[in-house]
Parts: structure tokens; sequence; C-alpha cells
């Protein structure tokens, strides 16, 4: 009984240390695309050691649990998905930790933390649905929610549902903050609202958010990888193919408003796009 | 623990995130602080980011004189920043008020409102001066919480030598190190030739010094482009 929760603690550990990784490559990559020279790739690690280090304030005590609640559904949605859980389980646990940070974001008194917690949920509004559709692709072809089953599929899942997975890209994009959709807590939009959804969270409670940020970017480049599990290469160049494509999209694009967001029609086109995948998998 | 502590404190020396404050600056200290940020001077590459938040940075960063109306404002996004954290007073204007000293607008310099950490003499001061002024800080932040020891002041070969201001028997006459006598170790700080050892007799020299060149000393500032050890 122990050993396999020991062994999700180890995963989730080393997942972390992945996403962190991750974040460094990310930053020093940005810099090379904008002939700069950029950070050491640790430099993510050395900053949350910094934050940890920091004298705590917080404006409103509720701050606190916010934090450690969203790091803790973050990591609790991604042991599920290391033990072949539920997707739609991850889905709403994953919803449930960024409840928590816009909440935590809502319950002070700060005007750019309240800009950044609404544009947030706008975000959440437009990529809940995405994800919803994707994981429905998924089962439809596997014939059960569970991450166990897809492994137990013959086939890799992507030349099936490749719209889907170009709307998975979408979703990407929105929950890793990159450009053109970063503009609930971006750390370059800070001429318009400061650190908007993190604003408030400062020290210790902006490390936990930190590190909940690198196991969500596991656990999203992990239900990447999960569209062509039959070898291990595919999944590695899946996940690391979706994450390069993210950065190079981030340094092409510039930041959009969230106007565009809700007004044009781009979510429901990318809607639509995983819609029309699942008519095809419905009726093929 | 041991361990756990030495790495927090491995993170914050390599972390500094700035915060700029503008404090009625006219643009041009502005702009060699963000050219900082440009694939010329890049100074992510410390480690260092241009945080827009207090509540987010470790070292303030001023430019530009301080006057009543913005003072508490300077105040205030002072007491906002979490400890242990740093200033950088930048500029000519930040260190005394520069040429609007004396105006009747113009309370002084940052010292006058917030203890400053480095002080970064120019106007404006070139992208390297900030720079090494912001890694100043750290250091002078890792003196403030107790690990290591106050870095001295970066001499230029025009500045008058701290080390006469001390008594004869504390030092060689000649000495350019720290008047603490634990300043860091001058590899960085070698690129000024090292003055004649008999240039001026100490009393010439002191009085020689230009007043407007250095705030007036109040707690902080061991001289011009130095870095003093503040109250914490």
């Amino acid at each position: 009984m122990t050993l396999p929760i020991i062994g999700t603690l180890a995963c989730l550990v080393l997942a972390a240390f992945t996403g962190g990784l991750l974040g460094g490559i990310d930053r020093r990559l940005t810099a090379r695309l904008q002939s700069r020279q950029g950070p050491p790739i640790l430099q993510p690690f050395l900053d949350v050691a910094k934050l940890l280090g920091k004298t705590p304030s917080v404006t409103n005590a509720w701050i606190v649990p916010c934090a450690i609640l969203t790091l803790a559904s973050t990591a609790v949605a991604l042991a599920i998905l290391l033990r072949g859980g539920d997707l739609l389980l991850i889905l709403f646990v994953l919803a449930a930790g960024a409840v928590f940070q816009t909440a935590g974001a809502l319950c002070v008194p700060s005007p750019y933390s309240h800009l950044g917690a609404h544009r947030e949920l706008l975000l959440m509004l437009v990529h809940e649905p995405i994800l919803i559709l994707v994981f429905t692709g998924i089962a439809m072809c596997t014939g059960s929610f569970s991450v166990a089953d897809v492994f137990r599929e013959q086939a890799p899942l992507l030349p099936r549902m490749p719209l889907c997975f170009l709307a998975l890209g979408y979703a990407l994009t929105i929950r890793l903050r990159k450009s053109p959709f970063d503009f609930a807590a971006s750390p370059h939009a800070h001429q318009e609202l400061v650190r908007g959804l993190l604003t408030e969270y400062a020290g210790p409670y902006l490390a936990l958010l930190e590190i909940a940020h690198w196991l969500e970017t596991v656990l999203l480049l992990g239900v990447c990888a999960l569209l062509w599990h039959t070898s291990l290469l595919g999944m590695a160049m899946l996940a690391l193919g979706s994450f390069l494509a993210e950065i190079l999209l981030d340094n092409a694009t510039a930041r959009l408003t969230w106007q565009w967001m809700v007004r044009r029609m781009s979510p429901l086109a990318v809607m639509g796009l995983a819609l029309v995948n699942l008519l095809w998998l419905y009726v093929a | 623990m041991d361990i756990f502590r030495n790495l927090l404190h491995h993170g914050r020396m390599k972390s500094p995130w700035f915060l700029h404050f503008d404090c009625g600056s006219c643009n041009g200290c502005d702009i060699e602080t963000l050219a900082c940020l440009t694939p010329r001077y890049d100074v992510e590459r410390f480690g260092a980011v241009n945080i827009g938040n207090p509540k987010h940075a470790d070292v303030l960063l001023v430019t530009g004189t301080v006057n009543p109306r913005n003072r508490l404002v300077l105040r205030q996004i002072f007491d906002q920043m979490p400890s242990p954290k740093a200033v950088v007073a930048v500029g000519a204007c930040s260190l005394s008020g520069g040429v609007f000293r004396g105006a009747y607008n113009v309370v002084g310099g940052v010292h006058e409102v917030i203890p400053v950490d480095v002080s970064v003499p120019g106007c404006p001061p070139r992208p390297e001066a900030i720079i090494d002024g912001l890694l100043e800080a750290m250091a002078a932040m890792a003196a403030k919480i107790g690990r290591g020891p106050a870095p001295g002041p970066t001499l230029m070969p025009w500045d008058p030598d701290p080390g006469r201001e001390e008594p004869a028997s504390a030092r060689p006459p000649d000495s350019r190190a720290a008047p603490d006598g634990n300043g860091k170790a001058p590899e960085e700080r070698g690129t000024a030739p090292a003055p004649a050892p008999d240039a001026s007799p100490p009393v010439a020299e002191d009085s020689g010094r230009d007043p407007d060149a250095r705030p007036p000393d109040g707690h902080d500032q061991a001289g011009p482009g130095s870095a003093g050890t503040a109250a914490g």
C-alpha cells in the first residue's frame, strides 16, 4: 500500500524538477531567440529558492490556503495522471486548483490582482471546454475516460484526432501563459497590470504557485504525449515538440487583448475544430 | 538544514528581481536602466528580471530626484517590498539631487527618504555601471543579513581614497580597501589604476573633495559609486 504512494511522491518530485528544467530551457531559448545570452538553465530553481527565503507578507490571510491548495490540487491532478486515473477527474481537480488561485487573487484589495483574476476566469472559460472536447475525443477512441485504457489501445491516437491535437495546443498556450494569451499573469505584461493574477502572491506563496506551474506544465505535456502512447520516443517527441512550438509561438506573436478572446470567434473556431474531429470519430 | 539554508542563500544572491522606480528623472537614467535589458547588456544573464511589482522585487532601482509629492510613493514602495531587500540609487539626481539640488521642489537624494545600499553615480550612468550596482546590491543585501562582508567602494582614478580618512595606524596611506577593512577582493575593481602613492597629503586631498559629488554622508554612503551597509 505504501509503496505506490512513495513511488507517486517520488514521481511528483521528479516531475517538479522536470518542470523547472523546462522553465529554464524556455527562458534560455527565449533569450536566444531575442539574441540575448539568457539566464542559467537552473534559474527557475534559484528563483524559487530565493522566494522561499523571503519574509512572508500577505494582505489577506486567505492567500495562504489558496496558494497551498493550488499546489495541492495540481499535484493531485498529476498524481491521477501518473496512476492512470480518470481524465475527467484530472480536469476537475486542475480546475479546482485554478479556481483557488483566482479566489486568492480576488480576496485582496489590489485592482491589478482583480483585473488579472477576471482575465484568468475568461481564459478558463475558453480552455476548459476545449480540454473537455479533447478528452471526449480520447474517450471515443478508447471507450473510456481512463488513462490506463489509453495504454491498452494498440494504435496511436494522433492519426485519429489531429484536429483535437491542434485544439489541445490552443489550450496548452493558454495554460502555459504564453503569448498571445498571456494577459492574465504574464511577467512581460507588467506595464499594463503589474503581475495580474500573481500580483499579491509574494515570497513563499509565489514560490508555491511557481512549483504548481511546473507541475501543470508537466501534466499538460503529459496529456499531449498521451496521443502517441505506443512508443516512448513518440511520447517524448510529441511533448517536446509541443513545448518548443509553444516557445516559438510565444516569441513570434504579440500579446492579444482579452476582448479578442471573447468577441471574435477564435475560441469557438477552435472548439469547432475539436467538434469536427469528434464528429469524424463518431461517423468513422 | 544547513544545506537548505545555503541553497536559499545561493538562490537569493543569483536572482535579483528589480523594481525600477522613476522618481522624477529626466528619463536619461531610465533609458540606461532599461538598456540593461537589451541584447547588448542582457542583465537576465545574472538572473535579474525587471519585475514591475514591489511585492516580488528584491532590489529597488531609483532614478531621479525626490520631491515632496513622490517621497511618500517612494517610501510606500520600499515598505511594500518584503525583506531582505536592497536599494540602488542610479544617477546623480538620485544620489544628491544633481543639478536640481537646492531647488524649491526638490527634497534631495533618495537617501533622505529610504536607506540606500548602493549609489551609482553618473549623468546618466552607463548600463555597465548600473548592472554592477545591481550585483553590488546583492552583496550589500548579504551583508545586511549577516552573510558575508560589506562590499567596499568601487573607486575611479579621480576619486579621493577613503583609506586616507582612517588613522594612519589603521592602514597604509595608499590602501584602496574599504574603511572597515573587509572590502571585497579588488579583482573586479582593478580597472581603476592604483593612485600614485604620494600624490598629495591626506589633508589636502580631503579638503579638495567636491562637496556636491557625493551626497551628505547620512547613514549609509561611503562615497560616490560606493556600496556601504545600510542600517538594515
